[in-house]
This record gives C-alpha cells, structure tokens and sequence, in this order.
C-alpha cells in the first residue's frame, strides 16, 4: 500500500471514531473537558479577546451538567474549549497581522 | 469518550494560520510612530474613496454617504431624539454638588466648548483621558457616586457638553511623551485589529465598507466618526455614549466587550478622534 493510501486509509478511521456510536459521556468526561475549556477561555480573557459563544457554550454546558446530561454538557464544554482555542490563536496572530489592514 | 466537532479542524486551520503570521517582522518601536502622518493618509484615504462627500460632512456618517437616509435625518432634526436628553444635561451641569461645586469647576473654561479637546493625554498620570472618564472623576471627587459609562446621565452630560463645542474642529494633542504615543499606537493596534468569532476589526466595517450596507444599516466611515458623540440611536431606542458605541461594536462581532473605560478603549478613542483633527464636533447626534 502506497503511503498517500495508507494516510488516506489512517484518516477515515479517525473520521469514522469521530462521527460514529460512542459510550455515553459520564461526570468525569464533562468535568475534565470543562476544566479545559475553562483554562483556554481565562487565556482568551489574559489576551482580552474572549468571544460571545464561547461563554455562551460554556453557559449551556453548565446548564447541561446541572440536569445530569452529561452528554449534552460535553459536546458543550468541548464546543466551548475548540472556540476558545479559536479566540486564542486569533489573538496571537493579530499581534503582528493588525498592520496589512493599516491606512498607509 | 466522544471526539470533538468540526470546529477542532476550524482550530487547526487557524493555529497554522497564526504560525504563518508569527514570521511577520515585528511591530514597529515607539520611535517610529508619526501621528501626523497617519492622520493625513487617513483623511487623504476618505477624501479620495468618497470625492462627493463635502469635506465637513464626513462627520455625519451614514447620512453623508447616502441620500435617501439623509433626506430622513433632516426631517428627523427638525425635532431631534437627543432633544430632551440635551435640556436633562444642560440642568445637570448647572446643578450644583452636595458640596456646593459644580461640574464647572473642574474642567477648563466652565466646560463650556471643549469637548473638542478630548480625550487628553495626562502627562502627570501617564494615560489617556476621556471626556467621561473626566466627568466621574469630577464627581467621585467631589463626593458624588461615578455614572453608568455607557448611558443615562452619562450621555446627557456630555450631550450638553458636545452641544457647546458644535462647530469646532476636533483638536486632539498627543504630546512629545513616549507614553503618548505608546497609548495612540495602541489605539491604532486595537482599531486594526480583528476580533470576535465574526473576526472583523473597527476597519473592517469603517475603513474597508463605509457606504455599504450591512443588514440593514449604511456604514459610517471612521473618519469623523466619534465628532458626533455622543448619539440617540434608534435601535438601542436611547442615548449611547462612545463607550456604549465601542462595546456594542465588539458584541455585534461576538466579542467579549471590555469594561467601558478600560485602557483599550480609552486609547482607542485616543486614536480616533486624533486622526479625525480639523472635522468639527457634530453631537449629540442621531443615527438609526
């Protein structure tokens, strides 16, 4: 098998984890996937570039995890952790990408 | 344990883009920051992108740039929104504290016609002043409770203020200080700088698209866009100070807003209103 089929082949198993049946998410699951959201969320705040949707996914994870869907409260707190992140490396890149858009 | 969604490969995408961007030369040094040209490619850029907008028009943001809006604001100015919170402020000003000062006393002038000279750069503290800021700080020292930034009180002071300043140019000083013009360039930075899941900067909306539409609403271009501060806008169905303008912005574009008055804004405004020198104070002004 040639290596670009054997990438190929790696990459739609990773795909087919990702979309297919999983176990049910326990407490544990949400609780360490909030922490991580929370930390990259307080690192978007540090940088003074935290964004509306990801307290928002944060806010409906809480919720969720208050009712015992553990489910719901980790796809949120997940969502919340990858928006974040998001908000971070924008605010990175700005640091140096703010000038292409300066009136010169 | 369940795998992230699509949005991890959005993460991943970003995070490249940002290695990309970490090889840009680094920011300029203090020493290298000219006000004054800035503020000329600035208008230059407005004066060429819109040669049928008068040059003092500029201050009137949407209704310079299109007609039928501004066929509706003269109609509308006839018996303006901001009326009665102009009358509020004009008393309020005139009132005295509990301990017998005035607002009067601790601005030059009375306080009469120098809007146009904010924000200041406080050379003995080290940072940028607003017009708002200079009020609380008049207040708390005088032992009364600080206003709400963003409304109210706060929008019908300084719609008073503003009032006796029509008609004079914008005459923002950025001192020979370093800090000076650390703060104007951080001001600059936060104009330019893109934020919020919608990634927009100030310039996306106000450099890049002043004129075109966005929803509903004709975009006002950045130059002479805090001249007509503060402002009655239809859509909050009331007055709105400059920071109300700056954190609804960043809410608009699903950003955290900051704290009205933080240093960025602040400087912001800084920035702003320097590149907008020699266009005359408009407010209390009125916008949909």
């Amino acid at each position: 098998m040639s290596v670009v089929m054997k990438n190929f082949t790696f990459a739609v198993i990773m795909l087919a984890g990702s979309v297919g049946p999983s176990l049910a998410a326990s407490e544990a699951d949400f609780k360490a996937a909030f922490a991580a959201a929370d930390a990259a969320e307080k690192e978007g705040g540090r940088l003074r570039n935290q964004w509306t949707t990801t307290e928002a996914a944060l806010s409906t994870a809480k919720k969720a995890a208050e009712t015992g869907n553990f489910d719901q409260a980790l796809r949120s707190a997940q969502e919340a952790e990858a928006l974040a992140k998001a908000s971070i490396v924008q605010a990175t890149s700005e640091q140096q990408r703010w000038k292409d858009m300066e009136i010169h | 344990m369940r795998t992230r969604p699509t949005l991890s490969i959005l993460t991943a995408a970003l995070a490249l883009c940002a290695l990309i961007g970490a090889s840009s030369p680094a920011a300029l040094a203090i020493d290298a920051v000219d006000p004054a040209a800035d503020a000329k490619a600035f208008r230059d850029f407005f004066v060429k992108k819109f040669p049928q907008v008068k040059f003092e028009d500029f201050v009137n943001g949407p209704y310079s740039m299109n007609e039928d809006m501004r066929k509706q604001w003269k109609d509308k100015e006839q018996f303006p929104p901001y009326e009665f919170a102009l009358e509020a402020g004009k008393e309020m000003f005139s009132k005295p504290f509990k301990n017998g000062k005035h607002y009067a006393d601790c601005f030059e002038n009375g306080g009469i016609g120098v809007r146009q000279t904010y924000p200041t750069f406080d050379e003995k503290e080290g940072q940028v002043i607003t017009l708002e800021l200079a009020l609380n700080r008049c207040r708390e020292v005088n032992g009364e409770q600080p206003y709400s930034y963003v409304k109210d009180e706060m929008a019908q002071l300084t719609a008073y203020m503003a009032f006796t300043s029509r008609g004079k140019p914008f005459d923002i000083k950025i001192p020979n200080d370093p800090r000076a013009l650390e703060a104007y360039e951080n001001g600059k930075r936060y104009f330019y700088t893109r934020r919020g899941q919608l990634n927009f900067s100030c310039a996306s909306c106000h450099v890049q698209n002043p004129g075109e539409r966005i929803r509903a609403e004709v975009l006002a271009p950045a130059f002479g866009i805090l001249n007509a501060m503060p402002i009655y806008r239809s859509e909050w169905s009331g007055m709105g100070t400059t920071s109300r303008r700056f954190t609804t912005c960043n809410s608009q574009i699903r950003g955290v807003p900051l704290e009205p008055q933080s240093l960025e804004y602040r400087d912001l405004e800084y920035y702003l209103s320097y590149v907008s020198n020699g266009l005359p104070i408009s407010g209390p002004g009125a916008r949909p």
